[in-house]
């Protein structure tokens, strides 16, 4: 028998640690009398704290930790099926020599990430584990180099206990469309994650690893995260190098962070973010330390967000999005203001603009950013005897049916004649989205929507009609249309399975504003009362 | 990483197929080299410049019998930056293939090109050589087909923003063709990456590629259809090559592939406005090669005018065999290629300051066609112009041997005859000899001052060429010095004259011719360091003392 989840382990209290972080972080000592086998309805609590102060005082053995997650992965894998590679050896074998380092006095060298176990979403590039993307053209391809993202993370301590599933490059919005293998939701096995970074939405939501990293090219962060209960990240365009990041849109594509609580992804978010040198539309922003900005629970004044002016777009609780979470984003919009907020209608007159726009610019990189999947320098390569049938059977079998629909009509959004049509015609709309988002965030600090029109539905339901999957992107594209950081936070649930479907509010800020999102968001998801974002799935045992 | 990345990657990656692959069938679509811009090209009627000189004109309907040619000329120089355009591998020509490569520029998944500067700084230097305007925005965009040699399905290359553009190249044809000077626009320079190289096996049932060269920094240099005659078309490429030199920015050897001349030629009427059909010529290694491939492709198409076969010339590529001196079809363009170039969204805009090209501006050397210009002011005739100007590192000697003041014309005969004749007998570049430009100034200034005769000068020189040294040193080493007293040179022609009665008489009896022989056997005897001024005129008093 496994061990149960040991929900006492996880929510520490964080009085105990030593004193780096200029504001201590004191959220959940209001919960540490907690009975330790019940996961208690209660703010979030922090795990990387938690990991950290029980490594540093010596409570915890990496080895101890890293063994509890593993088992809850491979007791919760068969069914939720997040991970495309798990290396559990290796992650096995850097604990213990963490726990030996640590055993030699060096704790200064413990990094602030040491002994979390981190997932990557597969299209992330790992030296030493396959990455395929998804996708049958990459089975067996091990890359030569980390991404920087997921050199930034080991070099903080963190463990990569594997790659996690997606949607074939990052297309799609179920993660039905990897090619190896069916993701569900934690909180009903006979639901989608969402997508496209399903695998890392779902194994953060069922505590298979700490935090995970993914990508966000048009909500590829937001949605699942919003699916799944957890917190969900997409900085701003260019806040985090995108090298070693297989390419699905370059002028869209964000790599996200996913939390069980804010704090432990804005712990991430300051590990991974800042410029590169191998990445030249990366910014040079100064990179804040974003958890210790946060504000603790009991340090909090009545009205905290007093003076936050935010703006709920009206055009994203109209036709078409489920009643269930018109209300919850509702109830989360009252949240805000008796948190002192001062809470408005706003219209963004070009948001319908947004996702035939997005289609267009997205397929149109596509189609030339897959074009080295060719199969003559690595992955799969078919033998032909003339070069245009190799390029065509490599691709034809290696690529999937969503990615060929897209290069399509990429390619054809790029032909002689068709181009000022459509491309240039995008890139107009999307200047217009992005003026119109400007507006509206010199009035408002703070935009709010949904994450998705509803919460996760049903494996199967929308695999054969592009076009309602498509639609169901409308809450984010626009976002990255205009290159804004964006934060989904759990908020509420909606009828559905055992314990009910998670909801995310989704909110958006203006460039680099990753800050400002992230202590609202705190604020918000530790004054949420009454709801509980673990899944039910752990709570059975 | 890097050692890892080598080990799996050394080995030329191979691509085999069952049953023999001809890629020379698949090239049809792949025209690498033309863009939708040049390629609307040829369909629009355009005006004849008004650069055409007038003499060639009436020489070339001469020879052409009422046909005129156009010719444009796209050029390709790659960069000999120390890294790639937009990785930080380097580039050797020839060395082990695969053995300078990354996964940037291998096309893995998840890498990013990241611009090198150096490759703008070429760029403006060329544009402002070539008078150009300079964009202060450009970008980059993707040119997308696939080949095994382009490793990411698309060129990172410029389309609708060239870096520099609108500018003209003046150059003087050479003398033995005719001279002339002339101008000849250009209509963009833009930056854009090489392509790898495949192998192909004997057996020709695999092809192997080579992704060394894969992301090498070229410019595009496309010129407007000025050119008339092959020796223009000729020239033109010689003079960027000359400029590329000078600036420093390539070697422009164009047998190492580092500068590429694709030309197009068309055939019209005199007096017609409209352009012909035009054709494209390739695999030109020399400017030699491209005059001779004009030339004949040139007659090719007025003959199939003539014969009422101007049909018969189409749009297509046709390669230049030297051994037979023809062209021939390579293969007919099937439509125009659509490239679907697209923004390059993983590079920023180039964003240029007023500031960044003054500086570049600054830095630039003096350009062939002002130093042309400069020697010719100094009164050296065009021939002696070329043959100093031509040559950065022959223009850098006579400079210096200017500077320590050796006169103009003196200095150049020496560059041109003695110097040249060695250079070439020893197939050597004028900085490899071990002669300095001091010391060529104090052979002329020993010669003028006579100290040493012209012809000892001549020994001087080359033991200078060979061996090093000062003209001091070697004029003393060997006792060189030309004896001009006149005591000494009488004390040998008696000798010499009393040692040759027959001699004396014959020349007495009329035969004066013998004076020759006379000055010979004294300079013999002087071991040639007799001034021969002096040893004449004393000899000539000798002989007809009485």
């Amino acid at each position: 028998m496994p061990p149960p989840l040991q929900a006492h382990r996880l929510l520490i209290s964080h009085r105990r640690l030593p004193t780096p972080a200029r504001r201590r972080f004191t959220a959940v000592s209001s919960v540490q009398s907690a009975p330790a086998t019940t996961l208690a309805p209660g703010p979030a609590t922090s795990s990387i704290l938690s990991i950290r102060e029980s490594l540093l005082s010596g409570e915890r053995t990496a080895v101890d930790i890293t063994s509890e997650y593993l088992s809850r992965l491979r007791r919760t894998e068969p069914s939720v099926r997040s991970f495309i590679h798990v290396a559990d050896a290796a992650a096995e074998r850097e604990a213990e020599e963490l726990d030996r380092r640590i055993a030699s006095g060096e704790k200064d060298a413990v990094g602030p990430l040491a002994g979390v176990l981190v997932g990557v979403k597969d299209n992330l590039c790992t030296a030493n584990m396959p990455s395929t993307g998804g996708s049958r053209i990459l089975d067996g391809y091990r890359p030569a180099y980390d991404a920087t993202a997921v050199r930034r993370l080991r070099e903080a301590g963190a463990i990569v206990v594997g790659k996690t599933n997606l949607d074939e490059f990052g297309m799609g919005s179920t993660t039905e469309g990897s090619a190896f293998q069916v993701t569900t939701n934690p909180w009903d096995d006979s639901r989608v994650p969402g997508g496209s970074s399903g695998g890392s939405a779902s194994a953060v939501s069922a505590r298979q690893c700490v935090v995970s990293l993914g990508s966000d090219t048009g909500g590829s962060v937001r949605q699942p995260a919003s699916f799944c209960g957890v917190v969900g990240l997409k900085p701003t365009y260019g806040r985090v190098s995108r090298f070693g990041l297989m390419a699905y849109a370059s002028s869209l594509d964000v790599v996200g962070c996913f939390g069980s609580s804010v704090f432990d992804t804005a712990t991430i978010l300051s590990v991974v973010a800042g410029h590169d040198k191998m990445d030249s539309t990366s910014s040079s922003q100064d990179v804040p330390d974003y958890a210790s900005e946060l504000v603790s629970l009991d340090s909090l004044e009545s009205k905290p967000l007093n003076g936050v002016r935010i703006g709920i777009i009206q055009e994203t609780l109209g036709e078409g999005v489920d009643t269930g979470v018109v209300s919850s984003i509702k109830g989360a919009a009252s949240h805000l203001e008796r948190l002192g907020s001062v809470v408005e209608e706003v219209s963004l007159p070009s948001f319908s603009l947004g996702l035939p726009a997005y289609y267009i610019l997205a397929s149109s990189e596509a189609s030339s950013n897959l074009s080295r999947y060719d199969g003559i320098r690595y992955g799969r390569q078919v033998s032909a005897d003339d070069l245009n049938e190799v390029y065509g059977e490599s691709r034809a079998n290696g690529l999937g049916h969503e990615v060929k629909m897209r290069i399509l009509m990429g390619t054809y959004a790029l032909s002689a004649g068709y181009y000022d049509a459509y491309y240039k015609r995008a890139q107009q709309v999307r200047t217009l989205v992005k003026e119109s988002f400007k507006d509206a965030l010199e009035r408002y600090d703070i935009l709010v929507s949904p994450a998705a029109p509803s919460a996760a539905y049903k494996i199967g339901e929308k695999i054969n009609d592009p076009l309602a999957m498509y639609a169901g992107d409308i809450m984010t594209v626009n976002v990255n249309l205009a290159g804004l950081p964006a934060l989904v936070v759990p908020c509420g649930f909606v009828e559905g399975g055992a314990a009910g479907l998670p909801v995310g509010l989704q909110m958006i800020g203006s460039p680099f504003s990753e800050g400002n999102l992230l202590r609202v968001g705190h604020i918000f998801e530790q004054t949420l009362q009454n709801f509980s974002f673990v899944p039910p799935l752990l709570a059975e045992h | 990483m890097a050692l890892t990345l080598l080990r799996g990657m050394r080995t030329p990656i191979s691509f085999r197929s069952n049953s023999g692959l001809l890629f020379t069938v698949l090239r049809p679509r792949l025209s690498r080299f033309t863009t939708r811009a040049e390629s609307a090209q040829a369909t629009e009627p355009k005006a004849a410049p008004k650069s055409i000189q007038l003499a060639t004109k009436e020489a070339a309907e001469q020879k052409t019998q009422g046909f005129e040619a156009v010719i444009g000329i796209e050029t390709h120089v790659q960069l000999s930056t120390v890294t790639k355009a937009f990785c930080s591998c380097p580039y050797n020509y020839g060395s082990q293939p695969n053995s300078t490569i990354c996964p940037t520029c291998m096309g893995h998944p998840g890498a990013l090109p990241v611009l090198n500067e150096k490759v703008v700084e070429c760029a403006v230097k060329l544009g402002l050589a070539l008078n150009c305007e300079i964009s202060m925005i450009s970008k980059f965009d993707r040119k997308q087909y696939f080949y095994p040699d382009l490793p990411k399905g698309y060129q990172i290359s410029q389309f609708d923003i060239p870096i520099a553009k609108k500018g003209y190249v003046n150059l003087d044809l050479p003398v033995e063709f005719g001279g002339g000077h002339r101008k000849f626009g250009i209509t963009r320079v833009h930056m854009e990456e090489d392509a790898g190289k495949l192998l192909h096996s004997e057996s020709r049932s695999y092809s192997q590629v080579d992704l060394n060269r894969a992301g090498v920094p070229l410019l595009e240099i496309v010129s407007e259809p000025d050119m008339r005659t092959g020796i223009e078309a000729a020239e033109y490429g010689a003079e960027l090559q000359r400029i590329v030199r000078y600036l420093g920015v390539s070697n422009g050897n164009m047998q190492e592939g580092s500068l590429r001349c694709d030309v197009n030629v068309s055939v019209r009427p005199v007096g017609q406005s409209e352009f012909g059909t035009k054709v494209e010529i390739k695999n030109m290694n020399s400017f030699s090669e491209i005059n001779r491939a004009i030339d004949y492709e040139i007659s090719r198409q007025i003959m199939l005018h003539k014969e009422g076969q101007a049909d018969q010339i189409v749009q297509e590529t046709r390669l230049w065999d030297e051994s037979s001196q023809k062209t021939f079809t390579m293969r007919k363009k099937e439509g125009l290629a659509d490239y679907r170039y697209f923004p390059e969204p993983d590079l920023p805009e180039v964003v240029l300051s007023t500031d960044y090209i003054d500086e570049i501006s600054k830095s630039m050397p003096e350009l062939p066609e002002a130093k042309r210009r400069r020697y010719e002011n100094m009164g050296l005739s065009m021939q002696d112009v070329l043959f100093l100007a031509n040559d950065d590192n022959v223009a850098h000697f006579f400079d210096s041997t200017l500077e320590h003041g050796a006169d103009a014309k003196l200095a150049c005969n020496w560059i041109m005859g003695d110097i040249a004749a060695y250079l070439k007998n020893e197939k050597l570049s004028i900085n490899e000899t071990k002669l300095t430009p001091l010391e060529l100034s104090e052979l002329i200034e020993s010669i003028k001052n006579g100290t040493i005769s012209g012809k000892i000068g001549k020994e001087i020189l080359v033991e200078l060429i060979a061996k090093g040294g000062t003209v001091k040193g070697v004029i003393e080493e060997k006792d060189l010095v030309q004896i001009a007293d006149p005591a000494a040179i009488e004390a040998m022609v008696d000798k010499v004259i009393a040692d040759n009665p027959k001699q004396l008489e014959q020349y007495r009896a009329g035969k004066t011719k013998l004076q020759g022989f006379f000055a010979g056997q004294v300079m013999k005897a002087s071991k040639g360091k007799a001034n021969p001024v002096l040893l004449n005129k004393i000899l000539g008093e000798k002989l007809n003392a009485n």
